[in-house]
């Protein structure tokens, strides 16, 4: 099979996960118990404004025509208007989409640094005093709530030592860097021991592969074997355990973005939950459904290119 | 306990020395996690659910004389800003957080047992559309599902119980039809066909029981990552609401007064972790016992 095949066929399989989705978050507004529009205007809004309201939002109308023009629009990014921001949702999501995506890749390359190489003590020394010593650092860092550990983290690097912003996004490349540095290292050790668990797993068995024992029979050096032959074949178990947690990952970054005010689709869902904008509401689960099937889609696609047997 | 009865073949006797104890003394360990975990989580449950018993009276008791006072043998955890001691609130919050992360997570094992029983014994278009459902709950990201939920039935606990029962069947009805797969081709399961117990006979009967085991390990961990789930919905604004004591809830109170009061905010986060690793522990040594491995995540 091709690779265009591949991707064609896989690009196929995720159209119905997406039209569920669409389902899911068009759903939303007419599973609220009451009236929806009630609920979003409160209880002193006039007749008139309900109206206009629920003209606007087309609920007026049939499901089906609802549900249909809902799925044009979207397509073409066009989510209506946010109640409390008074503006289109589609660019404010474009925009905040932006930051998000900065802090989750940030927080990756934190995790992974973290993660890969106490996954590679732990694996090589196993049953040995670091083994141990990183299980124990996995099974508390499983259970430290990220919003707390962003607590410590200000109050030591921000409020004493004073090296990192408290909140916000600041202005220019470095200074961005600077403020998403506590949010990425939050993020990154709250994936950490996830990651870590499965990494361990997969680089032991790796280690008692019998192509290891061949590499290590001709004499190669012990660094050689783990660097060259151990790890790049661990890369596949890595992007997989990558893949596996991108909603573990996007979670973490939800409510990080909140702790540290960072203008964000996690900071935009909870203020609109809370302010029951469900425009917002709706367009920001959209937008979720459509990352996680994306990059899901990329770590199949990256399976195909490292791995030409997948490709069969 | 007695050294595991293996065949020796040609190891000499003092390497196999070794090797036993090596063996035993990893027994000997998982036995030790297993029964830490135990204990840390029984001691915390019965201080919290007994709190008047052990001198914790009022969680919401005022006391505006003595508003943000560091620890001290009077206050352990301070005191907040309406004067509160903290320590009684985390006690107190402790029933709060302890019977979510139990109710959810066995209410939510059963129904995913149930389904994935379900799916791995029939297989077909009813395992291949709920499968599909499964791996979309499951890299769907968590916390804006459940976020998706409070904003249908309203922030307040009520919302974060369903919203937790909606995501975390999931993992459990995958782990059981996978389970339920090989388990179908197995002998004692083919008897009991061709003896020509009933369906529900052979579902309920012989294979849930077996089914339990692994999705019991894989429970420890999910009350963990579910107690966190709702500190962080409270400590948004969207769980537990002030003033009932909630763990998430406490730490978001001290927030802002986080530079001049820093325990209000930092040592509750101590009991959850340590909750945390109590569940984990028990976690690790029933996997060790069972013989099973929890699944990722």
């Amino acid at each position: 099979m091709s690779i265009l095949t591949y991707i064609s066929k896989r690009l196929a399989q995720a159209i119905p996960v997406l039209l569920i989705i669409s389902l899911f978050a068009f759903s939303i507004i007419h599973l609220v118990p009451g009236d929806p529009v009630h609920v979003m205007l409160g209880s002193h809004a006039s007749e008139e404004s309900i109206a206009t309201l629920r003209n606007q939002l087309g609920l007026d109308k049939p499901l089906t025509t609802q549900y249909v023009e809902f799925l044009t629009k979207a397509i073409g990014l066009d989510f209506g208007s946010s109640l409390f921001l008074r503006a289109p949702v589609g660019p404010i999501v474009v925009e905040r989409a932006k930051n998000s995506a900065s802090l989750l890749i940030y927080a990756v390359i934190v995790s992974l640094s973290i993660a890969v190489p106490l996954a590679m003590l732990a694996a090589v020394r196993r049953n040995r005093l670091p083994d141990h010593l990183v299980r124990i650092f996995t099974t508390v860092a499983f259970a430290m709530p990220a919003f707390w550990t962003a607590l410590l983290l200000v109050l030591i690097f921000s409020l004493r030592l004073k090296l990192f912003p408290t909140s916000g996004l600041g202005q220019g490349f470095p200074d961005r860097i600077l403020s998403l540095t506590l949010p990425a290292i939050t993020v990154g050790f709250y994936l950490a021991p996830v990651l870590l668990r499965s990494l361990r797993a997969s680089l032991t068995e790796t280690l008692s592969a019998e192509f290891v024992e061949a590499a290590r029979a001709r004499g190669l050096s012990e660094g050689r074997v783990l660097f060259k032959h151990v790890l790049r074949n661990s890369l596949i178990a890595m992007i997989t355990v990558l893949g596996v947690n991108i909603g573990f990952l996007i979670s973490g970054a939800v409510v990080v973005e909140n702790v540290f005010a960072i203008p964000g689709l996690g900071s935009l869902m909870v203020s609109s939950v809370i302010s029951r904008d469900y425009p917002v509401v709706v367009a920001l689960i959209l937008v979720f459904g459509v990352a996680v099937v994306f990059v899901n889609l990329l770590v199949d696609l990256s399976y195909a290119v490292l791995d030409p047997r997948i490709r069969l | 306990m007695t050294s595991p009865d293996l065949d020796r073949g040609h190891i000499p006797s003092s390497a196999w020395k070794r090797l036993q104890n090596r063996a035993l003394s990893d027994r000997r360990w998982s036995a030790y996690t297993l029964w830490a975990g135990i204990v840390i989580i029984l001691l915390i449950s019965v201080i919290s659910f007994g709190a008047p018993l052990f001198g914790f009276t009022e969680p919401n008791q005022t006391d505006l004389l003595n508003t943000l006072a560091p620890p001290s043998w009077e206050h352990p955890f301070g005191t907040d800003d309406l004067g509160r001691d903290v320590l009684t609130r985390v006690v107190y919050a402790g029933r709060v957080d302890l019977t979510f992360g139990i109710i959810t997570t066995y209410v939510s094992l059963f129904i995913g047992l149930f389904i994935g029983a379900l799916a791995g014994y029939f297989g077909g278009l009813f395992d291949t559309i709920v499968m599909r459902l499964v791996d979309l709950v499951i890299s769907f990201p968590f916390i804006v599902l459940i976020l998706a939920i409070a904003a249908i039935v309203g922030p307040g606990l009520t919302g974060a119980y369903i919203g937790v029962l909606v995501v975390s069947w999931a993992l459990y009805a995958r782990l059981t039809r996978g389970e339920m797969l090989a388990m179908r081709e197995k002998q004692y399961i083919m008897n009991a066909q061709t003896l020509g117990y009933s369906t529900w006979r052979i579902i309920f009967i012989h294979s849930i029981p077996n089914l339990l085991r692994s999705n019991l390990v894989f429970s420890m961990s999910d009350i963990v990552l579910n107690i966190l789930t709702l500190a962080a919905l409270s400590y948004l604004g969207l769980g537990v609401a002030p003033p009932t004591a909630e763990w998430g809830e406490i730490i978001a109170q001290g927030q802002k007064h986080l530079f001049t009061a820093w325990w209000i905010s930092t040592l509750p986060g101590l009991i959850i972790v340590l909750v945390g690793v109590g569940f984990s522990l028990v976690g690790d040594g029933l996997a060790d016992r069972l013989g099973e491995h929890g699944g990722g995540a």
